[in-house]
C-alpha cells in the first residue's frame, strides 16, 4: 500500500518533469513576448534627453570640472568622502554594501548611476527631478559628505575659480560669507545662514547650484553598457539567428522574466526600469528611522528650492513637465521606491532600497513569494515559480550584466 | 499490452492535467485584456451628452513616455462643444493602480478641441482613459480602453 503510493506518486512526479522537459523547447515566443523583448534592447535607448534646468548639461569644460568635483575628497567634512567613495567606477559606481558609508552610515543603499540622465526622479522616494539638483543633497547630508553650502563655495573660490568662471562667469566675492552656513544644517551652521542677507544667500546657491550642474554634466557620460542580452536582441531585431548568445537557461529565463514573472510591469524599455515608484513589500530594517519612501519624496520634491521650477533652474515655462504633472499619489505611495535598472544588477549586491535581500536568489524568492508589506501595501502576488525557473530567472539576469566590465569614462 | 498503454496514460495524463491547471492559474494571475475591449478613439459619452474623441500625440504610444492628447468634443449631431470643463482620469484595471502622472486640459484649442497634456502610461497592458466632460449640455463621462 505505502510502497506503491511511492511508486505512483515518484513516477507522477518523474513523468511531470519528462513531459516539462519535452514540452520546454517546443514554446515558441508569442507576439506580445517578441515585442517585449525587443523593448528592452540597448539598441531601443533613446538619444540623452535635455536636461532644459541645466544650462551647462551638455558641455564637456562642464563634465570636465564635474568628473573633478566628483571625485574630490576635499569636498567633505573629513577630506575622505567623495561621491567616489560610495559611487565607485569599478563597481558600476556603487558601493556594494547594504547602506553607504560616508562620514556616517546612511539608512539607504547606494545606487548605481547609470543612465540615471534618463530618469525623472532621483533618488530611491524621487525628492530630486534633476541631477543636478541631486548632487546637492548629498554634499550637504551629515552622513555622506557632512559639508554645507557655504563651505562648498569657499572651495570653488580657493581651487576652482578659474574652471567655475569660464562656465558661469566670474565669482562674486565671498568674503563676508561665514566658512560655513545652510539652511539644512543645524545649529551654528543654521544660523550663520539666517545671518545673511538674501543677496549673499542668493550668492551661495548659485555657486552650490553650478556645482551641481557641472556634476551632472559629468553624470550623464555614465551610460549603461552592452550586454549579451542585447547582442541577443540586436539579432532578434534582424531577423538573424539568435542561437548561442544566451544558454538554453537564460533564454528560458527571458521568457519568464516578460511572461508569468511579470517582471516587466516595472522594470521595462531599455534600462529595465520604468524610473516610477513601487510598493513591492520590502521589509523595513529593524531599527532604521520609518521610511515611507515616495509618499515623502512626493511633497519633498515639489517644496525643493533647487527643483526644475525653482530660481535656480534653467528652464523655460512649460519645460518641467514631469514636476507639473507630477501625481500627489496616495495611499499606493506609501513604501513605494523607484526600481532600480537591472542592467548589472547580477554583479552588484546586496539588493533593494536598505539593503534588505543579500542574494539575486533571495530577490527572486521575495517576488515568488510576495510578502505583506510593512506599510502600505505590495503590488506583487505570489508567482508560484518552480525552483527550475527561480534559477532560469536568475541565469537571465545575469545575462544583462555589461560586457566590459570594469571603469567608464 | 493495451493494458500498460492504459496506465500509462493515466500515469501521464495526471501531470499533464497539473500543467495545464498551473497554465490557467498563469493565465489567470496575468490577465490578458478582456477579448471584446472596444478600443475605438471615439464614442458617444456614457449618458449619450456628446461625442468624444481622443487623438493621443504620440504613435504609437511608447511606454514611459510623456505626451499630450488632443480631445475633441461634440454634441450628438456633430456640432463641437466649446468652454467645456474636462477632467482626466485612468488606470490599469487589472492592476488596480492609476495613471503615473496627473493630466490636464492645458488649452482650449476652439472648435470643441482641447489639448490634454502631462499623460504617461508606464506599464505594458490594458489602460482605460477616463473624460469627465462638463459642458453646456450638463456633465457626462467617457472611457477609453488601449493596450499597450
Ligand atoms: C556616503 C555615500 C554616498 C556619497 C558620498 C554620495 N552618494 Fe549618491 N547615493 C548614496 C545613497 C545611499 C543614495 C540613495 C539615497 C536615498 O535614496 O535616500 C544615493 C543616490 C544617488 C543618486 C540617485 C540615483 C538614482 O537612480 O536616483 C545619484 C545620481 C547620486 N547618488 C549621485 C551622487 C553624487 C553626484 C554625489 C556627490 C556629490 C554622491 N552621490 C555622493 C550614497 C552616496
Ligand atoms: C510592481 C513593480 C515590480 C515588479 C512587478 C518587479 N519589480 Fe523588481 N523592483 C521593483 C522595485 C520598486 C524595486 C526596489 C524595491 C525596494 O528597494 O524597496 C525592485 C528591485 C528589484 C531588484 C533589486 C535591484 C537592486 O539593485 O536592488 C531586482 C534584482 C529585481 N527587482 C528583479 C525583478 C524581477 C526578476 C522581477 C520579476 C520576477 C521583478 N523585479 C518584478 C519593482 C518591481
Ligand atoms: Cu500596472
Amino acid at each position: 500500500m505505502r510502497a506503491s503510493t511511492i511508486i505512483v506518486s515518484t513516477l507522477i512526479v518523474g513523468s511531470a518533469m519528462a513531459a516539462y522537459w519535452i514540452m520546454a523547447p517546443q514554446r515558441t515566443w508569442t507576439d506580445e513576448e517578441t515585442k517585449l523583448v525587443l523593448s528592452l534592447g540597448l539598441s531601443n535607448l533613446p538619444p540623452l534627453p535635455a536636461d532644459p534646468s541645466n544650462a551647462v548639461a551638455d558641455d564637456p569644460d562642464a563634465a570636465s570640472l564635474g568628473k573633478a568635483l566628483f571625485f574630490d575628497t576635499r569636498l567633505s567634512a573629513n577630506n575622505e568622502v567623495s561621491c567616489g567613495s560610495c559611487h565607485a567606477p569599478e563597481k558600476q559606481f556603487q558601493d556594494d554594501l547594504p547602506r553607504a558609508k560616508g562620514v556616517g552610515v546612511t539608512a539607504r543603499r547606494t545606487m548605481p548611476i547609470a543612465g540615471t540622465a534618463y530618469s525623472p526622479w532621483l533618488f530611491w522616494d524621487g525628492r530630486k527631478d534633476s541631477q543636478w539638483a541631486q548632487a546637492l543633497g548629498p554634499l550637504e547630508s551629515g552622513v555622506e559628505h557632512g559639508t554645507d553650502r557655504a563651505y562648498v563655495a569657499h572651495l570653488i573660490h580657493t581651487h576652482y575659480a578659474d574652471q567655475y568662471a569660464a562656465l558661469f562667469g566670474p565669482m562674486p566675492s565671498l568674503d563676508q560669507i561665514p566658512e560655513h552656513a545652510s539652511p539644512n544644517v543645524l545649529g551654528a551652521v543654521q544660523d550663520d545662514w539666517h545671518a545673511l542677507d538674501d543677496t549673499q544667500r542668493d550668492a551661495v546657491n548659485r555657486i552650490f547650484a553650478n556645482v551641481g550642474k557641472a556634476i551632472a554634466a559629468y553624470e550623464r557620460t555614465i551610460t549603461p553598457q552592452p550586454s549579451r542580452f542585447d547582442a541577443y536582441v540586436d539579432r532578434l531585431a534582424a531577423g538573424e539567428d539568435t542561437s548561442g548568445i544566451l544558454s538554453p537557461q537564460e533564454e528560458d529565463g527571458l521568457r519568464i522574466f516578460v511572461s508569468k514573472g511579470e517582471c516587466t510591469k516595472c522594470h521595462n524599455g531599455p534600462l529595465l526600469t520604468d524610473n516610477y515608484f513601487h510598493n513591492t513589500g520590502v521589509a523595513a530594517v529593524p531599527g532604521l528611522p520609518e521610511d515611507l519612501g515616495r509618499i515623502v519624496g512626493t511633497d519633498q520634491v515639489q517644496a525643493d528650492l533647487f527643483n526644475c521650477l525653482g530660481p535656480y533652474s534653467d528652464a523655460g515655462p512649460g519645460d518641467c513637465i514631469e514636476l507639473r504633472y507630477q501625481t500627489k499619489g496616495g495611499h499606493e505611495m506609501i513604501r513605494a521606491y523607484k526600481p532600480p535598472s537591472l542592467r548589472g544588477a547580477a554583479s552588484r549586491s546586496p539588493y533593494m532600497h536598505a539593503g534588505q535581500i543579500a542574494t539575486l536568489g533571495g530577490v527572486l524568492i521575495h517576488y515568488n513569494t510576495a510578502p505583506a508589506a510593512p506599510g502600505g501595501h505590495s503590488e506583487l502576488e505570489p508567482l508560484n515559480l518552480s525552483t527550475k525557473e527561480l534559477a532560469s530567472l536568475e541565469a537571465f539576469l545575469g545575462s544583462l550584466d555589461p560586457i566590459l566590465k570594469g571603469d567608464q569614462p | 499490452m493495451s493494458n500498460l498503454i492504459t496506465r500509462r496514460h493515466l500515469l501521464w495524463s495526471v501531470p499533464v492535467i497539473l500543467v495545464a491547471a498551473a497554465g490557467l492559474a498563469v493565465t489567470k494571475m496575468m490577465q490578458p485584456p478582456p477579448e471584446d475591449l472596444d478600443v475605438s478613439l471615439s464614442k458617444p459619452t456614457d449618458r449619450g451628452l456628446y461625442i468624444a474623441s481622443v487623438a493621443p500625440g504620440l504613435a504609437p504610444i511608447v511606454i514611459g513616455t510623456m505626451h499630450g492628447w488632443v480631445i475633441q468634443i461634440t454634441t450628438p449631431e456633430g456640432l463641437p462643444v466649446d468652454h467645456a470643463t474636462i477632467a482626466v482620469d485612468g488606470g490599469m484595471p487589472q492592476h488596480g493602480h492609476g495613471l503615473p502622472t496627473e493630466p490636464e486640459v492645458s488649452a482650449d484649442l476652439g472648435e470643441g478641441r482641447y489639448q490634454v497634456d502631462g499623460m504617461k502610461f508606464n506599464m505594458p497592458g490594458w489602460w482605460v482613459v477616463k473624460l469627465s466632460v462638463n459642458g453646456p449640455a450638463g456633465e457626462d463621462t467617457a472611457t477609453f480602453n488601449l493596450v499597450l
